[in-house]
């Protein structure tokens, strides 16, 4: 018999802690008492704790608070207006009569881009919510009631996923005309089908659950049971795609506009404000710079904080 | 496979047919004519070419010769252009796009993988951030920024190519660098991802149980199962190259069909609009399908499972 | 010294994650020769799998980390070895059998060409010997019509298909020792036995030894020679498997034994209750500064919670790691074993032993 290596047969000296009293059971119930309780701390909570340790989260959150403070109220203390020409100040380079300089027509770019600002962020948000709650009323209709009604909206998405987004851009431009509604519209009207379908999935993996199958047992209705029981399972999930969705919604303002679909004159935002700016951009390069470096920036920021929440939303997902 | 790519199929057309009669019907739903933005024309010359386009015709009548001319590849004649029919106009023009989205994607395609699997390779290296830094500058900068910063850098300070417009082959690069460099920083971006799950992968462990060297896992097991969920997403892209050759063709004064889209659409130009939407409808419906069909070809569960 | 194949001391492995590090081994030590069958059992998450593949450094690293010990081989340490040298031995020395063949087989590879690789890479043959090799193997693990499943897609086999490819690659390098890791359980019962036939025939006509790791006493008690049972990164009890069946000394032991059912235990009408062990396995972030099976064992005292037990050998061979074996401590008949009216598997079931 060959003998095992690592076993040791009498006892080590470790065990002089040990006296013969330490030799006595302890019952269960006084064992439970013993037991280290970590302390509990809620889902949410838990959330908000690594998102402020996440310092590129605190960082993006920061610049998205100071750019939205400043489209919300950089416009009541400037003193020019943002649709006002001057043609005797046109073109004029940042200065501390203009801060930001003034566009062809000399209209005061610093009163131009915060206005700018308001439309874009307003899309970018709208553009983002939008096809969400488009997506999550059908979605959850089709997921929930099932049969040729889920059949039906399925089969629409199957198609609706094949038109190239171009088409859904031209037909709704040419329908509701430029302006944030339109462009909101276009942007629900491409991106509800992803997001109905991501609903019908979580929908079908929640509705058979045993607390959505109590509320049901007790008469909820099921309307009820979708928005009480089921969608606060997946509002995590809805909040990271939102956010997600805020740089891709004011992209597609920033590329309508500059291609001259979008936002028009004497109307503005960021997209507006780079397509004048690119056409003057050999000669006066800052009414580009200035509006560019703002999508850029404020694009990062909600795409690194979207990132940082899904991480804190989902550690497992952390790279 | 028969009956996947059949299916593949079908849905192309409804899709086509859809495109084609939604734009119609919404088209022709819209108020105002494309005639009467132009002040010149009196009301009697605006009866006269309503009349010559058609356009006072029953609209069933009028889709009926929609779809009929349609099926024989016909998309009419514009209204603002006098005289130029909207095929002759993609015939020109679009040669000059696709040339330019085509570069771009031949650059984007093999790079943004690359970049990815290094990244996904070099994992907390300096390289990875690296690559990970410029994917997500590459997804954030517009595509008119990267323009004008290209344009600045190299054709205006260093003067290494023409600032604008399309001549040789030097005209075509900074272009479509412009509108590779947000799809290499996409793809580079999908790639690490899908690269750093297929790592994890059981069968990656096997292939390492077996023995193999992490050349040969890297290559046979890992890139072949990565690249295979991009594989949909390739058509997506052609979308998003298309859009974007727009504002690099506004940009550098390039004579593609951008133009000619844009102002269709301001400018009421019904016929325009409609037959470039369906064009592109159908080149991009297209793309998808061949891009399905090459799916099929090289995830051997697809064509069991769809 | 080292006459074992395979030796195994004071092994501790950790993983460091973003929640800090997790010792998922701490400290196991054990020894397998040639063409026997070890089995290691224990709860998921105890550690076992990631024993088994640390010794073919199959587990990446980082996040994983050899903290300490050492891993002898033919008395090679391999702990130092390096990943390219690793190579050599994986595949042809070791190989493995995973649980889950649906995601263990690469989905996009016809099967052929899986099990090709190995071949070609450890036998130097050419392209059409090694098909050759690999049909036969194929045909080995009785797999019919070994041909046409060489051009197949694994999702178009079934499971115990695809487990069956899985041994053929496993062995087509006639390897020195089978790891199997939970080979059975994604298995139904009728193909589990084949799959555990199958591998016990191999065992004997190649001359492998085998090292098993399950939760499944059944299946231990058809294939192991000896048992090394887990628990919370430690080895608490080990030694033949005629010791663990018949006279387990830890009460962690007991408890798997006591959940398992038996046709002696149904037909007593008292005893027809299965026992179970209240409670989950401790964190392995943090573990407790004491036994780890305190919190859960039905005999615990002041000793376990202050301090791990040493080990304690109840027999030659037979180590248990357990404070009721001092001779300070209480006496306790155990529930299950042979002190126990009732008895695990029908003793004929399990093998002979062949080590001398």
């Amino acid at each position: 018999m060959k003998k095992q290596p690592a076993t040791v047969s009498a006892a080590p000296q470790a065990a002089t802690a040990i006296t013969a009293s330490d030799f006595q059971f302890i019952p269960r119930e006084e064992k439970a008492a013993d037991t280290v309780v970590r302390p509990s701390v809620s889902y949410w909570a838990d959330v908000f704790r690594r998102i402020r340790q996440d310092k590129v989260a605190m960082i993006s959150l920061g610049i998205i608070v100071i750019i939205s403070l400043m489209a919300i109220f950089a416009p009541f203390f400037c003193p020019y207006d943002y649709a006002t020409n001057n043609l005797s100040a046109i073109n004029q380079p940042p200065s501390a009569e203009h801060w930001f300089g003034t566009d062809q027509l000399g209209r005061d770019l610093w009163a131009r881009v915060w206005v700018g600002a308001r439309v874009s962020l307003l899309i970018g948000l709208g553009g983002a919510i939008a096809p969400q709650i488009v997506g999550i009323f059908l979605g959850g209709i089709s997921g929930y009631f099932g049969g040729w009604v889920d059949m039906f909206i399925m089969r629409v998405i199957d198609v609706g996923l094949c038109i190239p987004e171009l088409v859904y851009v031209t037909l709704m431009m040419l329908l509701m005309g430029s302006g944030p509604m339109a462009i909101i519209a276009t942007i629900a009207m491409v991106g509800w089908m992803g997001s109905a379908r991501f609903i019908r999935g979580r929908i079908l993996q929640f509705k058979n659950r045993e607390f959505v199958l109590a509320a049901k047992a007790q008469g909820a209705s099921p309307m009820r049971q979708i928005f009480r029981y089921i969608l606060p399972n997946i509002l995590g999930q809805q909040v990271v795609t939102i956010t997600a969705a805020i740089p891709g919604a004011i992209f597609m303002e920033a590329y309508l506009s500059f291609i001259g679909l979008g936002i028009k004159s004497p109307m503005t935002s960021w997209g507006q404000l780079s397509q004048i700016g690119s056409s003057v951009f050999r000669t006066s390069p800052y009414q580009l710079w200035i509006p560019g470096a703002l999508i850029s920036v404020t694009i990062l920021a909600f795409y690194l904080f979207g990132n940082s929440l899904r991480d804190a939303l989902d550690p497992h997902l952390r790279d | 496979m028969g009956k996947y790519i059949f299916r593949r199929l079908v849905i192309s057309i409804i899709t086509i047919w859809l495109i084609a009669t939604c734009s119609f019907f919404l088209l022709h739903m819209l108020p105002g004519n494309p005639f009467a933005t132009d002040q010149i024309l009196s009301q009697d010359m605006i009866d006269q070419l309503m009349d010559y386009y058609g356009l006072n015709e029953p609209l069933w009548k009028q889709y009926l010769t929609f779809m009929g001319n349609l099926l024989h590849g016909d998309f009419g004649t514009s209204y603002k252009y006098a005289g130029q029919s909207v095929n002759g106009i993609i015939a020109q023009k679009f040669p000059i796009s696709a040339q330019l989205g085509l570069q771009a994607y031949l650059l984007s395609l093999p790079l943004g993988i690359l970049f990815g699997i290094i990244a996904a390779r070099k994992r907390g290296k300096a390289i990875d951030y690296g690559l990970v830094a410029f994917a997500v500058l590459g997804v954030s900068v517009p595509v008119f920024i990267v323009a004008a910063l290209l344009q600045y850098v190299f054709a205006i300070k260093l003067q290494w190519f023409p600032v604008a417009q399309w001549k040789s082959f030097s005209y075509t690069i900074l272009p479509t660098l412009t509108l590779a460099i947000g799809s290499i920083a996409g793809r580079t971006r999908t790639m690490r991802t899908l690269m750093l799950e297929v790592i994890s992968e059981d069968y990656v462990k096997t292939a390492k149980a077996k023995g193999l060297s992490s050349a040969q896992i890297v290559w046979s097991h890992q890139i072949r199962n990565a690249i295979i969920p991009m594989i949909p997403n390739l058509g997506l892209e052609i979308v998003s190259i298309l859009m974007g050759s727009f504002v690099v063709e506004q940009i550098f004064a390039i004579p593609g069909i951008g133009a000619y889209f844009v102002n269709s659409v301001t400018g009421l130009d019904y016929t325009m609009t409609l037959g470039l939407t369906v064009f592109f409808g159908v080149f991009v419906v297209g793309a998808n399908f061949i891009i399905d069909l090459i799916y099929g070809l090289v995830d051997p569960r697809i064509r069991v499972v769809k | 010294m080292s006459e074992h194949l395979l030796e195994v001391r004071d092994l501790a492995v950790s993983f460091d994650t973003y929640a800090g590090e997790v010792q998922a081994v701490r400290g196991i030590s054990f020894y397998l020769d040639k063409g026997e069958t070890l089995s290691i059992v224990g709860e998921s998450g105890c550690g076992k799998s990631v024993s088994i593949q640390t010794i073919m450094k199959l587990l990446p690293s980082p996040p994983s980390r050899i903290k300490s010990g050492s891993i002898l081989y033919r008395g090679e340490e391999l702990v130092t070895k390096t990943d390219k040298e690793m190579e050599s031995y994986r595949g042809k020395e070791f190989s493995m059998v995973f649980q889950d063949s649906m995601t263990s087989l690469n989905p996009t590879m016809r099967v052929g060409r899986q099990l090709c690789e190995g071949i070609i890479k450890h036998q130097k043959v050419s392209r059409e010997k090694a098909k050759e090799i690999a049909i036969d193997m194929l045909r080995q693990v009785g797999l019919p019509n070994p041909e046409k499943t060489y051009m197949r897609y694994p999702h178009s086999l079934s499971g115990g298909m695809q487990q069956r490819v899985m041994i053929a690659i496993a062995i087509a390098c006639n390897p020195q020792i089978l790891f199997a890791d939970e080979p059975t359980t994604a298995l139904d019962v009728t193909m589990q036995a084949q799959i555990l036939d199958l591998m016990n025939g191999l065992k004997k006509r190649l001359g492998t030894a085998i090292i098993l790791i399950t939760h499944d006493l059944g299946v231990v008690a058809q294939m192991a020679d000896r048992i090394s049972v887990m628990y919370a990164g430690k080895i608490v009890e080990s030694g033949t498997a005629d010791e663990i069946f018949y006279n387990p000394r830890h009460p962690y032991t007991w408890g798997l034994l006591g959940s398992m059912p038996s046709v002696e235990q149904s037909s007593r009408a008292a005893k027809s209750e299965l026992l179970s062990i209240p409670g989950t396995p401790p964190d392995l972030f943090a573990p407790p500064k004491g036994c780890a099976f305190a919190a859960r064992c039905n005999y615990c005292m002041g000793a376990c919670l202050k301090e791990d037990a040493p080990e304690f050998k109840a027999d030659d061979g037979h180590m248990v790691r357990c404070w009721l074996m001092d001779e300070r401590a209480p006496k306790v008949t155990p529930p299950v074993g042979k002190y126990a009216a009732v008895t695990g598997s029908a003793p004929a079931q399990i093998p002979a032993k062949e080590e001398g």
